[in-house]
C-alpha cells in the first residue's frame, strides 16, 4: 500500500493544462498544418504532383491544392519540391467540419471546425459519449483515439467519454477506409445510435480511403456512406488534434483561445 | 538443416527463382512435415499463379533457428485439390486456409477447412468451397464449431467490441463459466494489401508497408525495405541500420509498455495501468523526435533511413529515455509487488511448451512458453549482426509470462537503444537501392514487437513484384490464444487477449 502511494507521489500529476493553458511542446520534424506558397512554384512543374502517394496535391483552375483529406502527412511532396513551396508546420490544429474545408490553398485561411449550435450543442456542448468502429483501421487511430483516455489527455475531464454500446453513445466515431467486409458493421451500429447523433471520421483513410482509395475490398471511407460531422485528417492524427477537433466542435475552443495559444 | 531437396539461402539475399528446387507435390509434403518435425519453423507458404499459367504453385520457407538457414521449395498444384499437411504439421493450417481462399484450391483432409478473410478467390472460377461467381461471400457466416448438450451456452463477441480496438468475432462454446472452446474468425479488416503490391513497388508502396499492422510501421518498413534492397543487391550504410534498429527498439518499448498497462487495467490495477499509459506516450515521443511521427511513418525507405540524429538531438533522445525507464520500472515494479496482480496472472490463459512448438508461435508469447526463439539472434540482420539485445523468455506460458517477458525486453531494448545511441556510426544515412533484379526471390526476417515478421518477395521479367507474402507475427499467433482460452473462464478473455495483443489489421491485410 505505502508503496502504491510511494509511487502514485513519484509519478506526480501530468495531465496537461491544455486548453486553458499552452499546448504542449510539440516535435520540431513533425508535420501538421502544411502551408502552401504557390508564389515560389516554377512555370509547369508537376514533381509534387507525380511524388504524392494518394494523389492528396492537384492543379485546378484556382491553382494548387492539397487535400487533407487524402493526405499521409509523409512529407514526398516538400522531399520533391525543388523550390519549397509546400512545408509543413507544426500547426496541430485540423479538424473541420465539411469535406470542402479540407483543401489547402495558397494564400487562404484554413477554416477550423465551428462549434455546434442550437439544440445539438445544449445536448452534446457539456456531455458527448462515443462508440468507435474501426473498419479496416490499422490500429495507429485507435491507438492515439485511446491515449486521449490518459491521465495525459484525460478526456473525461471535457465530458468526452468512449462507452462500449452504441446505444449509449450520442455519436460514432470512424476510423479506416471501410472495408467492405465491415460495411455492415458500421451501418448497424451508427443505426444503434440514438438520433439525434454524429460521425466523426478520423484519419486520411476513414475521410477518402487514404492509399487504399479505388480498391474493391474497401469503401473510400466513410464520408460518402454517412453524414460526417467532423473530419480530423491525420496519418493518424496527432491525440492533440483529435483533441483540437473534439472541443472546436463543443465549442469549447474559441478563436481568442486559438489566437493566445499560437501567437504568430 | 537437412537440405532435403530444398534450395539453401539466408535471410536478407535475392536467388533466382529458377535456382528454386521444383518438387513433386508428395515430395514437397513429405519434407516440409518432415523439417517442422525436425523443429524448423515454418516462415512462410503461399500460393502463386505464375503469368500465362493456370496452374498454382506452391512456395514454402523453413526456418532454421540453429545455422541461421532459410530452405526454399516450390511445387506446382496438377489439381485444384492436394493433401493437407495440416494434420501431419499443425503450423501450416491457416496458411492452407489462406492458400485455399486465394487460390481456389482444396486442401484435402484440413481438419477445420474455412475461410480465413472472407473474399472472392483470386483465380475466378475456382473457389475451394464451391461457391459461383458472383455468389456474395458473408464475412462471418461460416460453420463454427459447436458442442452440442443441455448446459452449453455460445456466447459470440464482436465483429465491434467495447474498447477502441479493431473488429473480430469470437465464439465461446461454455459450460457455466468454463470456455470448453473458442473460434476466432476474423477478415473484417481485409483491405487487400498484398494484391495492391503486386506491380510494385511504386510510390504508394513503402506507406502501405507501414500500415500492414500501424503499430508496427518500422517493423514492417524494415522488413520491405530489406527486400528490396537484397533483390536491388545493395546494402543500406550501416548509420541507417543503428538507426532503423533504434526505431525498431522504440516501437517495441512503447507497446510493450502500453500492454504492461492494458494489462494491469485489465485486473483493476490502476496504477500502473495509468502510468504506463502516460509513458506508452512518451515512448512514441521519442519516435516522433527523430522523425516526426510517433509511429515512425517516413523513417524507414529503401536504402536507408529518412532522418538523420544530430549529435544535440542524441543528447534528448538519450536523457528522455532514461527518464522514461526509470518511471516505468517503478510502475511496473507495481506489478510484481502486488499479490492481488499476481494472483490474477499466475496461471492464467496458460499454452504449453509442446502446444507453442506445434503451432509454430512466434515472438513473447513464443518465449513466454520457454520457446527460444528471436529472429533478431537467429537470423540477424542490420545492426543485429553486431549488436545483440538478449533474448527475453520464461517457462510458464501464462499470463504472467507473457507479461514478465515484455518486462525484461523492455529494459534490454532500453539498454540496447543507450549502446547505440553512444556509439552511432558516422556516415550517411542513405544509398539508393536501385533496379530490382528480375525473376528473383527475396526473404526478410524482422523481428518486430510481436514476433517475426516475414516478407518475401518474387520478382517478374521486369524487376516489379510478380507476388509480395507478408506474414505478420499475429497471423501464427492467433490459434495460440485460443488454445490458451481452454478451459480458462470467459471472464478472463479480455486479460488473455490484451497478454497477445494480436493485431487484427495485420492477419486481415
Amino acid at each position: 500500500m505505502f508503496r502504491i502511494l510511494r509511487e502514485r507521489f513519484r509519478q506526480g500529476k501530468r495531465t496537461i493544462p491544455y486548453p486553458a493553458g499552452a499546448p504542449p511542446v510539440l516535435p520540431d520534424r513533425l508535420r501538421g498544418l502544411p502551408v502552401l506558397d504557390e508564389s515560389r512554384c516554377r512555370a509547369g512543374c508537376q514533381e509534387c504532383l507525380t511524388a504524392c502517394p494518394t494523389d492528396a496535391l492537384f492543379q485546378d483552375g484556382q491553382g494548387l491544392a492539397l487535400d487533407l483529406g487524402r493526405c499521409l502527412f509523409c512529407g514526398e511532396c516538400t522531399a520533391a519540391c525543388p523550390t519549397g513551396s509546400i512545408q509543413f508546420s507544426t500547426d496541430h490544429r485540423l479538424a473541420v467540419r465539411a469535406r470542402e474545408d479540407l483543401v489547402v490553398r495558397s494564400g487562404r485561411e484554413y477554416a477550423l471546425a465551428r462549434s455546434l449550435e442550437g439544440e445539438m450543442l445544449r445536448l452534446f456542448g457539456r456531455s458527448l459519449k462515443l462508440r468507435q468502429v474501426s473498419a479496416g483501421g490499422n490500429a495507429a487511430e485507435e491507438a492515439d483515439l485511446n491515449v486521449l483516455g490518459t491521465v495525459v489527455f484525460d478526456l473525461g475531464r471535457f465530458g468526452i467519454q468512449f462507452v462500449a454500446s452504441p446505444r449509449h453513445a450520442d455519436g460514432i466515431v470512424v476510423t479506416g477506409p471501410v472495408s467492405e467486409n465491415m460495411k455492415q458493421a458500421l451501418f448497424t451500429t451508427h443505426a444503434a445510435v440514438p438520433a439525434p447523433k454524429l460521425v466523426i471520421a478520423v484519419g486520411a483513410e476513414a475521410i477518402s480511403g487514404g492509399l487504399f482509395r479505388g480498391r474493391s475490398e474497401v469503401n473510400d471511407g466513410v464520408t460518402d456512406l454517412l453524414p460526417v460531422d467532423l473530419y480530423i485528417p491525420g496519418w493518424p492524427p496527432h491525440p492533440l488534434t483529435i483533441l483540437d477537433g473534439l472541443l472546436r466542435l463543443l465549442g469549447r475552443i474559441d478563436a481568442r483561445d486559438a489566437a493566445r495559444m499560437h501567437p504568430r | 538443416m537437412n537440405t532435403s531437396g530444398l534450395t539453401l539461402t539466408r535471410a536478407g539475399q535475392a536467388i533466382p527463382r529458377g535456382s528454386i528446387a521444383a518438387l513433386p507435390f508428395a515430395d514437397f509434403r513429405r519434407v516440409v512435415i518432415d523439417q517442422a518435425r525436425e523443429g524448423l519453423a515454418v516462415a512462410a507458404l503461399f500460393g502463386d499463379v505464375p503469368a500465362g499459367s493456370e496452374r498454382v504453385d506452391l512456395y514454402v520457407v523453413l526456418a532454421d533457428r540453429e545455422s541461421s538457414r532459410l530452405g526454399v521449395g516450390k511445387t506446382t498444384l496438377e489439381l485444384d485439390a492436394f493433401a493437407s499437411l495440416t494434420p501431419d504439421c499443425a503450423r501450416v493450417h491457416l496458411f492452407e486456409r489462406e492458400i485455399a481462399e486465394q487460390y481456389g484450391v482444396r486442401p484435402e483432409g484440413h481438419p477445420w477447412l474455412k475461410p480465413v478473410r472472407f473474399h472472392g478467390s483470386y483465380r475466378s472460377g475456382h473457389d475451394a468451397w464451391g461457391r459461383g461467381p458472383g455468389e456474395p461471400i458473408v464475412v462471418g457466416v461460416t460453420d463454427f464449431f459447436r458442442v452440442e448438450g443441455e448446459e452449453i451456452h455460445e456466447v459470440a463477441v464482436g465483429p465491434v467490441h467495447a474498447g477502441v480496438i479493431e473488429p473480430g468475432h469470437f465464439r465461446f462454446q461454455c459450460h457455466g463459466e468454463q470456455v470448453f472452446h473458442l473460434e476466432i474468425s476474423l477478415g473484417y479488416q481485409h483491405r487487400g494489401i498484398e494484391r495492391s503490391l503486386v506491380g510494385g513497388p511504386d510510390k504508394k508502396t513503402a506507406h502501405l508497408m507501414e500500415v500492414v499492422a500501424g503499430d508496427t510501421s518500422i517493423g514492417h518498413a524494415t522488413a520491405y525495405c530489406r527486400v528490396v534492397e537484397a533483390l536491388a543487391g545493395r546494402q543500406p550504410p550501416i548509420r541507417a541500420d543503428a538507426l532503423r534498429a533504434i526505431a525498431l527498439e522504440l516501437e517495441r518499448l512503447a507497446n510493450h509498455t502500453g500492454d504492461l498497462g492494458a494489462l494491469a487495467g485489465d485486473v483493476g490495477f490502476l496504477p500502473t495501468a495509468s502510468y504506463c499509459g502516460r509513458l506508452r506516450g512518451d515512448f512514441l515521443n521519442l519516435t516522433a523526435l527523430i522523425c516526426g511521427s510517433r509511429f515512425g511513418r517516413g523513417m524507414v525507405r529503401p536504402g536507408g533511413v529518412r532522418f538523420d540524429v544530430e549529435p544535440s538531438r542524441v543528447e534528448e533522445c538519450s536523457k528522455r529515455l532514461k527518464k522514461a525507464l526509470r518511471d516505468v520500472t517503478t510502475a511496473v515494479d507495481l506489478l510484481w509487488n502486488s499479490s492481488s496482480v499476481q494472483a490474477r496472472f499466475e496461471g492464467t490463459g496458460t499454452v504449453s511448451l509442446e502446444v507453442a512448438t506445434d503451432l509454430g508461435l512466434v515472438g513473447p508469447a513464443a518465449r513466454a512458453c520457454g520457446l527460444e526463439c528471436d529472429s533478431r539472434r537467429d537470423f540477424p540482420s542490420g545492426i543485429y549482426r553486431f549488436a545483440q539485445a538478449p533474448i527475453s523468455s520464461w517457462n510458464t506460458g501464462d499470463v504472467f509470462a507473457r507479461a514478465y517477458v515484455r518486462w525484461l525486453e523492455i529494459e534490454r531494448s532500453a539498454a540496447f537503444i543507450m549502446d547505440q545511441l553512444q556509439s552511432l556510426p558516422d556516415g550517411p544515412i542513405e544509398a539508393p537501392a536501385g533496379a530490382l533484379r528480375p525473376d528473383h526471390l527475396a526473404i526478410s526476417l524482422v523481428e518486430g514487437w510481436r514476433g517475426e515478421i516475414c516478407h518475401v518477395a518474387l520478382t517478374d521479367h521486369a524487376g516489379r513484384f510478380a507476388r509480395y507474402k507478408i506474414v505478420d507475427p499475429s497471423f501464427h499467433n492467433w490459434m495460440g490464444l485460443a488454445m490458451a482460452l481452454r478451459d480458462e473462464q470467459i471472464s478472463d478473455f479480455p486479460l488473455c487477449n490484451k497478454s497477445f495483443n494480436l493485431s487484427y489489421c495485420g492477419h486481415d491485410l
